[in-house]
């Protein structure tokens, strides 16, 4: 599913040069549950940029569900971003003056999915991570552990092959945090192929494998 | 997707109501400005052109100048009438100021040719006009306008009744309706009598300087002038200065021109301050783009394309300026049927319209406004790359 080989990506601040990813070799199956671990500065964010198509390594090849991505230009990664890929990011990022169900049916607006269809298939995401009866309120009458969901569902909602996760549960509480791994659990059981970031060891053991990064070198990236 | 574009574009402006409202508020002013002022110069031009008609429809003015030494005399002018099938009736007519009726009251005196009330258009109410026999006999007899009668009897019933007009006794023979244009009742009352009777009292002579004339039915008034210009021009061989021939087309023409040229200035004046507007568009735009930042991030990581933001950017700029011109339109319509309903309470016998053609232009001009100021800002926004948006915090 991903397959990233000789990866590099340098910042240049003033005189400095910062390898922010070294050499990165790293492969994920179908279907695997894997997290990436590393403390702050170690490039894990770089990394999970790249993979998830926002950002663009400077050498080496990346290739996501077959497709190679290194040559592809804005528009083209956009699409990716959209057919193939679910984030999550710490912060939630939920669009404020939307709905629940508006937010999930954002990346499906984008993707073209036609209007009847797009109401089921967003309705059906809220309803695998219990939000139904809450599709209609805004992200502030939400808590956190329930933006966190409706935040899985909009990455669910468009059927992508993968699903990253910034650090999903930094910003909750150690129960609010467990609810949300749980659905992470589910989620793998059902075939999903899961990438996650975090520097917190707790949480990436319930991972089904662990990949170390530190200074911009991948240990433990092929299985 | 264009829909939800136009639902988000709303939901936003509806958001933050007085920020938008004080976006708009430049392109308000400036279709106010340009809708009120257009149509102000449309309606006066309205005003004015159903004046001169009123006042004479299409009706020749010419003056023979005293340096020629060959004036016309009234046998003469009446024989113009019918020259080629062009010209139509000729009347004669001269003015003075009298003292008229048992208050000495000073009223305009015409003396005039029986065909004057034909060509000038002036209708009778009661009685009847001028005749030939009055013309050869100069008899003493008078035709009232309407405002002459409500100034001298008060009445309009007035036919057979004697009147003291400079001091000697006339008979009223006829009344005319009432004028249809503004200037002539503001001018007062005229009272008409034969031109040899003018002639005799006023102790002036019998020649003619000015005389009237009216285009034969079916021909129009260039074809009577042009006439009328190879005829005099014939009689006076080439003297430029001879005479001067003036018509109601040359004055709707010149006030065409100067309303024409108003109507440009003050438009011109009114889109520099719809660009104002758009200036202001612009600059609220750019904030609000910055300030959702994070969210163009999160869109674009969704998968929203360059092309999407800039479309939902341009939409939302657009709708702004539309929404400030209907505003405009609605706030233009409100102050123009204010200004006709004081001036129909005041009297004034003047119509105000909105003009429909300024107000497509107005929104063919906030539209292109709303493109032009908008498409910095979108462009702005489709162009940010996605981490950083997402990593900027306000």
């Amino acid at each position: 599913m991903i397959y990233m080989e000789d990866i590099c990506k340098t910042y240049h601040i003033g005189d400095e040069t910062i390898h922010a990813l070294d050499h990165a070799n790293l492969q994920v199956q179908d279907g695997e549950f894997v997290a990436v671990v590393g403390p702050s500065g170690s490039g894990k964010s770089t990394l999970m940029n790249i993979m998830g198509c926002l950002d663009t390594a400077d050498s080496g090849i990346y290739l996501l569900d077959n497709e190679p991505i290194v040559r592809m230009s804005q528009n083209q990664l956009a699409h990716v971003r959209n057919k193939k890929i679910g984030f999550i990011f710490q912060n939630f990022n939920l669009l404020p003056r939307l709905t629940a169900l508006e937010n999930v049916e954002l990346p499906l607006i984008y993707g073209g999915v036609p209007t009847s269809d797009r109401r089921s298939l967003a309705e059906n995401a809220l309803r695998l991570v219990g939000l139904e009866k809450r599709t209609s309120h805004r992200p502030t009458e939400l808590s956190g552990g329930q933006q966190q969901r409706v935040a899985i569902a909009r990455a669910l909602a468009g059927n992508p092959p993968v699903l990253l996760a910034d650090e999903p549960t930094g910003n909750l509480d150690s129960s609010t945090g467990n609810e949300i791994m749980q659905i992470f659990d589910e989620l793998h059981e059902a075939g999903k192929t899961i990438v996650l970031i975090t520097h917190d060891s707790h949480v990436a053991s319930r991972a089904q494998r662990e990949i170390h990064i530190a200074d911009g070198r991948v240990t433990g990236g092929v299985a | 997707m264009l829909v939800q574009s136009f639902r988000m574009a709303i939901d936003a402006i509806l958001s933050n109501k007085l920020r938008s409202f004080l976006t708009m508020l430049g392109i308000i002013i400036g279709v106010v400005a340009l809708v009120v002022l257009v149509s102000m110069v449309t309606s006066a031009t309205a005003n004015i052109a159903s004046e001169v008609n009123a006042m004479g429809a299409d009706t020749l003015q010419v003056t023979v100048t005293s340096e020629t030494g060959r004036p016309f005399t009234v046998p003469e002018v009446l024989a113009l009438q019918g020259q080629n099938d062009v010209i139509g009736l000729t009347a004669v007519a001269s003015q003075s100021v009298g003292a008229v009726g048992s208050d000495n009251r000073a009223v305009s005196i015409m003396g005039v040719t029986p065909s004057y009330f034909s060509v000038m258009n002036l209708p009778l109410a009661s009685g009847r006009l001028l005749k030939t026999s009055d013309l050869d006999n100069a008899t003493y007899v008078a035709v009232f306008s309407y405002e002459a009668a409500e100034e001298i009897f008060h009445s309009q019933d007035i036919v057979g009744r004697s009147v003291r007009v400079r001091g000697s006794a006339f008979t009223v023979v006829g009344v005319l309706e009432e004028s249809r244009s503004m200037f002539s009742s503001f001018m007062g009352g005229i009272v008409y009598i034969p031109y040899t009777t003018y002639v005799r009292f006023t102790g002036s002579d019998e020649t003619v300087n000015q005389f009237v004339a009216a285009p034969a039915a079916g021909a129009s008034i260039d074809e009577a002038e042009s006439e009328l210009r190879s005829l005099l021009t014939k009689r006076y061989g080439d003297d430029e200065d001879a005479f001067f021939i003036m018509s109601s087309s040359m004055i709707s023409d010149a006030i065409d021109d100067i309303t024409s040229m108003l109507s440009l200035v003050l438009g011109g004046i009114a889109a520099v301050s719809l660009l104002v507007g758009g200036i202001g568009i612009m600059n609220i735009m750019l904030v609000s783009v910055t300030e959702r930042t994070r969210e163009i991030g999160i869109r674009k990581a969704v998968g929203a394309t360059t092309r999407d933001i800039l479309v939902q950017f341009l939409i939302e700029s657009l709708v702004l300026s539309l929404t400030g011109c209907l505003i405009g339109v609605l706030a233009s319509w409100g102050i123009i049927s204010l200004v006709a309903w004081y001036g129909a309470s005041a009297g004034i016998q003047m119509t105000f319209e909105m003009s429909g053609g300024v107000v497509v232009l107005a929104i063919v001009f906030a539209s292109v406004i709303g493109v032009v100021f908008g498409i910095y800002p979108a462009r702005k926004a489709a162009l940010m790359r996605p981490i950083e948006a997402l990593r900027y915090s306000n």
